[in-house]
């Protein structure tokens, strides 16, 4: 019972420093940091989910402290620095097997305490996005990718644009939704270049 | 009864099935079927086995919690307390939700072990029986059956833990930089066809805590609240929450604040 004894001291805390009846008695920046605290206090390792993946990096502080809209000058500096961490492909080559990508595309494993931390990860798409027209199952919490390719042009630049997309969302919008893969280390070069080519090549049915 | 929730097993896996099978039509379908085998539900099972726990002398002190449970309507009394939680019990002085206060009342009136009880909270897919605790908060729950939520808002210690659940449902951390609000910020999202609610309105929080205690037909098993943050934070990709933990009572006040003059319709059925 010791977490409940714990947690009666902040209680007590928390209701002398409260003012009356009614709304919030702090600022939102005050119940951050209590929120950032219980969280620090009451959660603990689990399977490959380590104590550490709670604190938040330099573009989770920003959009957390910010509602998700930095203002202009961190969102400038922090998307420089996150572009600066894509590692593009060597051989100048971003078309790999669509087959492979839908493969990756919908398998949402990877990275939850249940995932064991040695198997690869998939790239979790269809959660969020319409890719395919022949998947009936997907999530919209990202945009349609159907005709991704044939409304935005197989050209060097967007197979390049997306390339980094996927390694670094955040790159491009500093508080998007949607994962770092390459940056996170969930997806891999090849792995990229295959998704790449699902969005991409005209042979793909993305596109189709 | 007891072939009632293998029909029910049965019927799931044929609407349900993999996600991959999953359509719209199987969506609207399972609303179609939850509603029907909500006239009898199969939580009943579960309700009937808290009752019973809750009225036996159990653990080292040999009481029973219908003599030493106050749940905030005084001593044993179950009808209407659930929908008035969470809220501030003094002789803890915590705010506390309704499984984490009968964790407490076990603990501090029965003689039970925490660690005991934390050790494992939730029915798994292999397990035939559900906990203690679920089946107690099953029982509390449907003493609130079609009773409006009236979490004490007004209670300052209450909103405190209301606006830190907001917080924490805005924090975002971890290898995919999730937040509840992610999944649950929006209107009208999806994971593949599984409707999100959106937590931060009435509409939407008020779906986060209906049915809740739930028989959940992937895998025929009885879950609570605490089990549905547990499963969330999972696929956030978070570490987890300690059991009966404050977090976890910030995050159901939030949704059941959020809830508030709406009706609870009692322990239900989920996907
Ligand atoms: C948690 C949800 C989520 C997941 C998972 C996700 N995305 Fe996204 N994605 C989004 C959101 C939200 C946006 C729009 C905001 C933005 O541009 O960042 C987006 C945007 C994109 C875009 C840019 C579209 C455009 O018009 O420029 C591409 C390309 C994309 N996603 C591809 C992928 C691929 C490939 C995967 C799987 C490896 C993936 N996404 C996984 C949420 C997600
Ligand atoms: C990666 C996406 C994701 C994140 C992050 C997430 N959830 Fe969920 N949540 C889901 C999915 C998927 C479901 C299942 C919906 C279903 O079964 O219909 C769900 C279900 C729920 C439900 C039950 C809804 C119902 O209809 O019964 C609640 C409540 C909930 N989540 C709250 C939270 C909270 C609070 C957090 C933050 C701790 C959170 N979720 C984080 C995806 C997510």
């Amino acid at each position: 019972m010791k977490t409940l004894a714990m947690i009666s001291g902040v209680a007590g805390a928390v209701a002398l420093l409260a003012g009356c009846a009614g709304g919030p008695s702090r600022s939102e920046a005050e119940y951050r940091q209590l929120a950032l605290d219980t969280i620090k206090r009451d959660f603990q390792a689990k399977g490959q989910a380590k104590f550490e993946r709670l604190t938040a990096d330099d573009v989770q502080q920003a959009c957390n402290a910010h509602a998700n809209t930095p203002p202009a000058d961190l969102v400038i500096k922090l998307t420089g620095a996150q572009l600066s961490t894509i590692k593009l492909p060597a051989d100048d080559k971003y078309l790999g097997d669509w087959k492979e990508g839908e493969k990756l595309a919908q398998s949402g494993r990877g990275f939850t305490w249940s995932d064991k931390a040695d198997q690869p990860a998939g790239g979790n798409c269809y959660n969020c996005h319409q890719i395919g027209p022949q998947e009936s199952s997907f999530g919209t919490v990202g945009p349609s990718l159907l005709g991704y390719g044939k409304t935005r042009g197989n050209t060097p630049e967007m197979q390049k644009y997306t390339y980094s997309k996927i390694y670094n969302a955040k790159a491009f919008n500093l508080c998007s939704e949607m994962p770092r893969f390459g940056h996170a280390g969930a997806l891999n070069e090849k792995q990229i270049k295959d998704l790449v080519a699902l969005l991409l090549d005209p042979a793909s049915p993305v596109n189709k | 009864m007891k072939s009632r929730i293998a029909l029910v097993v049965a019927l799931s896996i044929a609407t349900v099935g993999p996600v991959a099978a999953q359509t719209k039509d199987a969506n609207a379908e399972f609303e179609k079927f939850r509603a029907e085998m909500e006239e009898s539900s199969p939580a009943e099972l579960f309700e009937a086995k808290g009752e019973e726990l809750w009225k036996a002398k159990r653990g080292p002190n040999k009481v029973s919690l219908a003599e030493s449970c106050d749940l905030g309507q005084g001593p044993g009394k179950v009808e209407g307390a659930w929908v008035k939680m969470p809220r501030y019990f003094a002789d803890a002085d915590a705010v506390m939700d309704g499984e984490r206060r009968i964790v407490w009342c076990m603990v501090e009136k029965q003689g039970f072990k925490f660690e005991d009880i934390a050790k494992k909270p939730f029915q798994g897919a292999n397990d035939n029986n559900a906990p203690d605790i679920t089946n107690l908060v099953t029982y509390v729950a449907s003493g609130s059956r079609n009773m409006a939520f009236d979490v004490p808002m007004h209670d300052p210690r209450v909103r405190d833990a209301f606006e830190t659940g907001r917080a924490m449902a805005a924090y975002r951390a971890g290898p995919y930089d999730f937040s509840c609000n992610t999944c649950h910020g929006a209107d009208g999202k999806r994971i593949r066809m599984q409707n999100l609610p959106n937590l931060s309105t009435p509409e939407g929080a008020i779906r986060g805590v209906q049915g809740w205690p739930g028989y959940r037909m992937t895998g025929g098993v009885m879950l609570t609240s605490q089990w549905r943050m547990n499963d969330c934070f999972r696929q956030q990709r978070f570490p987890e929450p300690k059991y009966a933990s404050q977090a976890v009572t910030n995050l159901l006040t939030y949704m059941a604040g959020n809830s508030n003059g709406q009706m609870y319709k009692g322990p239900g059925i989920k996907r």
